[in-house]
């Protein structure tokens, strides 16, 4: 009897090969794998269900028909993460440098479509010399059919990108609508004009490296929220980050089984703020000692260091955190910081996942450099995330919370659940050195009476019980127990139900 | 007996008199400066007086403070700890002039034995063997150089006043003659205010073996056998036990009468030790005697079951001395460990900061195993650069020296601190380090055992293994916690496999796939390793970040830290990445590209957190390797920054005065 299946499994045999053996062992020898072996280890072992391994490309010109590898230089499907659904795409830079035409593109758009119609997050391994030239302004068209998904796709279902590879061009244009982006360090790079293009026009002498490698947008344009060292590195934290995340808007964020006390006690944090009101202190000790087993998965840690951004889980369950950073310009808010921080809310609340703000800001950073740069309108866009954000957020001030900053860092007024201070906290307009230097402009010759009126401003505001008697500060509570206090706190809100009006969209100040 | 004590100290030994004061029913004043405002021993007082800026010699040291706070506080007697005030005989002067006891030996014997060359000429005179060396005091850098050419290279240079490593230097050769003078005086400045310096012939392959004894104010004198102390870097101690495995019984008497001699020729009383430089044929020369309670004193208490502290305030009521040479016994074996702030992998640089998480080993006391920590520092704390990196004492006690060893190791294994660098690895090493299992050890172990410093243990390969085998466990159990998420696909659910390959990789230790397949149940699992199956038990739950183990029934801790897809892991003085991967993730790791860290040969970087004291190079100077290029001085010591190799000096990025961070480009070369 003849095998019915032997034709099926010889072209699956060849059509997993990509662009042969020869184009495999160059991509190894870069450091890089090829698109399927990514996928084994982004998914869960044998999970990984493919869909269209025999499209093949379309195109006649330049005598490309003589050449019609099976996948077209993609390889899409889905599978699982942990037992959750992810849909994947991972471009084979061995069949024709990964780059896209028109079937390539549509096998892309194909997932996408889907992941959004099942509600599951779309993971991309771009690895892409860019449009396939060959095929001209269809392969610009496939592009733009990705872009549109992109677009649809943000916020109904989470989109992760990972560079492991080039992605120049248009090409870039897709990971940049996704909401994270991952590098891999040394073999990655992501820019809109290549260093010849920019040599031509401007004169100006760049590597590939240094215009558009991992380093390069994780520190100065923060294009990308995290690098890794390798791809095994990156496809293990891509998992990881998975697991902090819904599937899509309509489900809550994932609980998981924990190790960990809920009401853990943590004698150390009564000494984390230093005596010295101007001494900087690691915030991160604070993340990390509040989250469930210490675990916290920090994005964008290389930008804007003076705000951190990450997941973390209580009670087994996902929660985001931002919080000032005092070990960077005091912790200040500036540009970067406020558009770093704003998007990491906005994700939050697209996705259902509740919004923890630790709170020590002595302001917005002052000078031309920040006013010319428009930092009113970036740092409003923080004010505004945090303002029109529905989720369940719990807020703790450990010291300082001066000034607008005060208001913008997830105050009562914007819609705080619970606004927690330590006996540390001052909530003022500004520090008592300077709110006295106004108030008391008069005596400002006089060394010893600004002494006394700094110290009477310090005793009338330096603490947090102006503002709990206001009621804009819910409970000062002892900075050993945050953990319980603040778990607890999202234990009471996960029934929270809060609607804006209904809007076409609003008009956040971009 | 007293109402209340102060202690003139700080740290753990304020922390260690407190106990015994609490135990007699005495109670306690504490002193603090600045930076010890939140220190332990504030907390464990029944007062605390502030005495001034955090600058020792602005606070502690200042007589004036400390008498003032003494007499507010009403405190019958004074605790002077060790270091500080303690051999400080005006002090004790002051004291007796305010009616306060002193709790340590009377003005004379610590003048007379206080100063280390006044000593010498005593004990010779009593017959004891000295060192050959200069009795007299120098006067600058040449008269150095002239005298330590006259006694003969090696020589030391040492402060009159010094004690702890502080302020000595070891000099070779002229250039260093020179400058060991003159750092050692600086040094000697500042940390005990008397920059008098002193030199004598270096003796090598010495072994420290001490003397601890006890003497009344009624003419009774004891010694309480020896502590060796062999195991030193820089003249600083770091390893001691009792008793020493190299003394036998004659020796111990003569040099224990002999001490007692000298102590009593002084009219000693309170506790002191008498310092002895032991050769290889047990000849035994006086070093010199330390009118105090000495930092490694607890290695003591564990073997003669006497309480020190309890002794001395005892005596210094008044009190005959209960105990009879004949009651003294050695009692098993004790070891000592300090836990130093300090960096084994970068030379031993002094670390400052805030200890994120600090948690010693639990202290027992079971009839074969007594674990002790004593220590001045608690999780959350802060280790200033003002005072000595020294943290806690770890001690363990079992009936023989390897029990004790092995007692060491475990509790080793299972202190865990984060936040600043410490030297654990290091102590680890040493407990697994045949020579010093052996007892095979002198004073130049640490030099010769490590001449390029230390960078980890190197583990047998069956002992990777255990640790691979735990590790696979482990991750395991991780990887099935993540499965049980919500949202899965029900019926598509991920199964977590028995086969791992676990890739161990470290420095000293040969990087390694082994294959590993795990067979788990309940209790625990059976992990095979090559063939060799393991049962792997413990309590460890994801997250955790200390692992106690056994494999097989025998015990094993891991020190924990997260990595993608594995753990970083700290046991027995290694420093172990751990990956534990699917065969499909091992077999693809090896196209991973190793990444080359950068280079940094062109520039001198701060090995530590500290302040310029001194550059000696201008930007141009062609330097020679090994030349002296700047001075940082961080936790009170000197540290004299050398070239590596030869170049030009292109650009200075620091001057004198300069505060600087951990990896700050001092300088750079062309």
């Amino acid at each position: 009897m003849k095998d019915i299946n032997a034709e099926l499994l010889a072209r699956r045999d060849e059509a997993r090969l990509g662009g042969g053996q020869k184009r495999i062992d160059a991509q190894h020898a870069k450091g890089k794998l090829t698109a399927r072996e990514r996928i084994d280890l982004l998914l869960d072992d044998d999970s990984f269900e493919e869909f269209d391994m025999f499209v093949a490309h379309r195109c006649t010109d330049f005598g490309m028909e003589k050449s019609r590898p099976a996948g077209d230089g993609v390889v899409t499907g889905w599978g699982t993460i942990n037992g959750r659904m992810v849909y994947v795409f991972s471009q084979d830079f061995t069949v024709f440098g990964g780059s896209l035409s028109e079937t390539h593109a549509k096998k892309i758009c194909k997932i996408m479509d889907m992941a959004m119609q099942n509600g599951a997050p779309v993971i991309g391994l771009n690895d892409s010399g860019g449009a396939r030239i060959q095929e001209g302004v269809a392969s610009l068209a496939g592009y733009a059919e990705v872009f549109q998904r992109n677009v649809m796709a943000s916020g109904v279902v989470p989109q992760i990108s990972v560079i492991m590879g080039p992605c120049a061009g248009g090409a870039v244009y897709s990971p940049a609508m996704t909401d994270f982006i991952f590098m891999v360090k040394d073999t990655s790079y992501m820019f809109v004009t290549g260093p010849d293009v920019v040599k031509t026009v401007t004169n100006e002498v760049v590597s590939a490296e240094e215009l558009g490698g991992a380093s390069t947008h994780t520190r100065k344009s923060s294009v990308a929220d995290g690098a890794f060292e390798n791809d095994i590195e990156a496809l293990t934290e891509v998992r990881r980050l998975v697991d902090f995340l819904p599937l899509n808007n309509r489900e809550k964020p994932p609980v998981r089984p924990f190790f960990d006390d809920v009401g853990r006690i943590e004698e150390s944090l009564d000494t984390l703020i230093p005596d010295n009101a101007n001494t900087p202190y690691d915030m991160k000790e604070l993340i990390v000692k509040l989250a469930d087993e210490g675990d916290f998965y920090e994005i964008q840690a290389e930008f804007a260091k003076n705000i951190l951004t990450g997941f973390l889980r209580l009670e087994g369950q996902t929660v985001g955190v931002v919080a000032n950073q005092p070990m960077v310009l005091a912790g200040c808010l500036d540009i970067d910081s406020s558009r770093k921080a704003a998007r990491f809310v906005r994700f939050c609340d697209a996705f259902e996942i509740p919004i923890l703000t630790l709170v020590d800001v002595p302001g917005f950073l002052p000078g031309t450099g920040q006013e010319y740069g428009g930092v009113i309108k970036h740092g409003a866009k923080l004010l505004f995330a945090y303002g029109e954000a529905t989720v369940p957020k719990v807020t703790v001030i450990t010291r300082k919370a001066y000034g607008g900053a005060y208001d913008v860092m997830a105050s009562k007024h914007l819609r705080g659940d619970f606004n927690y201070a330590w006996p540390t906290a001052e909530i003022a307009v500004m520090g008592a050195k300077g709110a006295t230097e106004i108030i008391h402009r008069a005596d400002l010759k006089d060394a010893e009476k600004i002494a006394q009126h700094t110290a009477d401003y310090e005793d009338r505001f330096a603490n947090p019980f102006v503002a709990a008697e206001k009621g804009f500060i819910d409970e000062v509570i002892q900075p050993r127990s945050t953990r319980r206090r603040v778990a607890r706190a999202f234990a009471s809100l996960r029934g929270k139900s809060l609607q804006n009006p209904w809007k076409k969209h609003d008009n956040i100040p971009l | 007996m007293f109402d209340k004590i102060a202690i003139a100290n700080r740290g753990e030994i304020a922390c260690r008199v407190i106990k015994t004061a609490r135990k007699m029913g005495i109670k306690t004043v504490a002193l603090y400066s600045d930076a010890d405002r939140r220190a332990l021993h504030v907390q464990m007082a029944d007062e605390a007086i502030h005495i001034g800026p955090s600058p020792a010699n602005q606070s502690y040291i200042v007589i004036d403070k400390v008498m003032e706070a003494v007499k507010a506080s009403g405190a019958q007697a004074v605790h002077p700890g060790y270091g500080f005030l303690s051999e400080n005989a005006k002090f004790a002067e002051a004291l007796s002039a305010a009616g306060v006891a002193f709790v340590g030996p009377p003005v004379g014997a610590i003048e007379a034995m206080g100063d280390k060359i006044t000593s010498k000429k005593l004990a010779q005179e009593a017959g004891v063997s000295t060192v050959p060396g200069y009795m007299g005091l120098i006067n600058d850098a040449e008269e150095a150089v002239k005298i330590s050419g006259e006694i003969g290279y090696p020589v030391m240079i040492k402060a009159s006043a010094g004690g702890g490593g502080k302020g000595m230097r070891i000099a070779w050769n002229d250039a260093e003659a020179r400058e060991g003078f003159q750092s050692s005086k600086n040094e000697a400045a500042s940390s005990f205010g008397d920059d008098r310096i002193f030199i004598e012939k270096f003796v090598t392959q010495p072994r420290h073996i001490e003397i601890q004894v006890l003497c009344d104010a009624h003419g009774n004198g004891i010694y309480l056998a020896e502590r060796e102390c062999s195991i030193q870097r820089r003249n600083q101690k770091v390893i001691e036990e009792a008793p020493s495995p190299f003394l036998d019984d004659a020796t111990r008497k003569a040099m224990g009468e002999q001490a007692v001699a000298l102590a009593q020729a002084v009219g000693y009383t309170s506790a002191g030790t008498v310092e002895f430089i032991v050769d290889g044929d047990r000849n035994f020369y006086f070093l010199e005697m330390n009118t105090r309670l000495q930092v490694e004193h607890p290695v003591t208490e564990l073997i003669t079951g006497i309480d020190l502290v309890e002794q001395m305030i005892r005596v210094a009521h008044g009190q005959p001395l209960s105990i009879t040479q004949e009651d003294v016994k050695i009692n098993g074996w004790a070891m000592e460990c300090r836990l130093y702030a300090e960096d084994p992998y970068r030379n031993f640089l002094p670390s400052i900061g805030r200890l994120t998480r600090y948690r010693p080993p639990a202290e027992v006391v079971e009839e074969t195993r007594v674990v002790r920590n004593d220590t001045g520092v608690y999780e959350g704390g802060e280790i200033s650069m003002f005072y000595d990196p020294m943290i806690a004492k770890l001690c363990t006690w079992g009936p023989s020296r390897p029990e004790a060893i092995e007692h060491m190791r475990h509790a080793l294994d299972a202190f865990e601190v984060e936040g600043i660098g410490h030297n654990l690895p290091f102590l680890s090493a040493v407990m697994d380090h045949a020579k010093f299992g052996a007892g095979d050890i002198t004073t130049a172990f640490i030099a010769e055992e490590y001449p390029e410093g230390f960078e980890g243990a190197t583990l047998p390969e069956a002992h990777v293994d255990r640790i691979a085998a735990a590790c696979a466990a482990m991750y395991r159990m991780s990887e099935i916690r993540r499965t049980r998420v919500s949202g899965r696909m029900d019926n598509h659910e991920r199964h977590v496999a028995a086969d791992w390959v676990v890739q161990v990789s470290g420095h000293g230790t040969p990087a390694r796939d082994i294959v590993v397949h795990i067979d788990a149940d309940k209790a625990g699992a059976f992990v095979s390793v090559a063939g060799k199956s393991l049962r792997v038990e413990g309590d460890w739950v994801p997250g955790a970040s200390l692992a106690q183990m056994t494999l097989d029934g025998a015990p094993l801790t891991l020190k924990l830290a997260k990595l993608p897809g594995g753990f970083r892991v700290r046991n027995r003085g290694a420093e172990l990445k751990v990956f534990v991967r699917s065969p499909r993730a091992a077999d693809l790791s090896r196209h991973m590209l190793e990444k080359l860290p950068p280079d940094t040969s062109k520039l001198l970087l701060c090995p530590m957190p500290g302040l310029v004291v001194k550059m000696a190079v201008e930007v141009g100077d062609e330097v020679q390797d090994g030349q002296a290029l700047c001075t940082i001085e961080a936790m009170k010591m000197e540290n004299i920054l050398r070239a590596e190799r030869r170049g030009k000096v292109s650009k200075i990025n620091a001057t004198a005065g300069d505060s600087l961070a951990v990896d700050e480009v001092i300088m750079e070369f062309e």
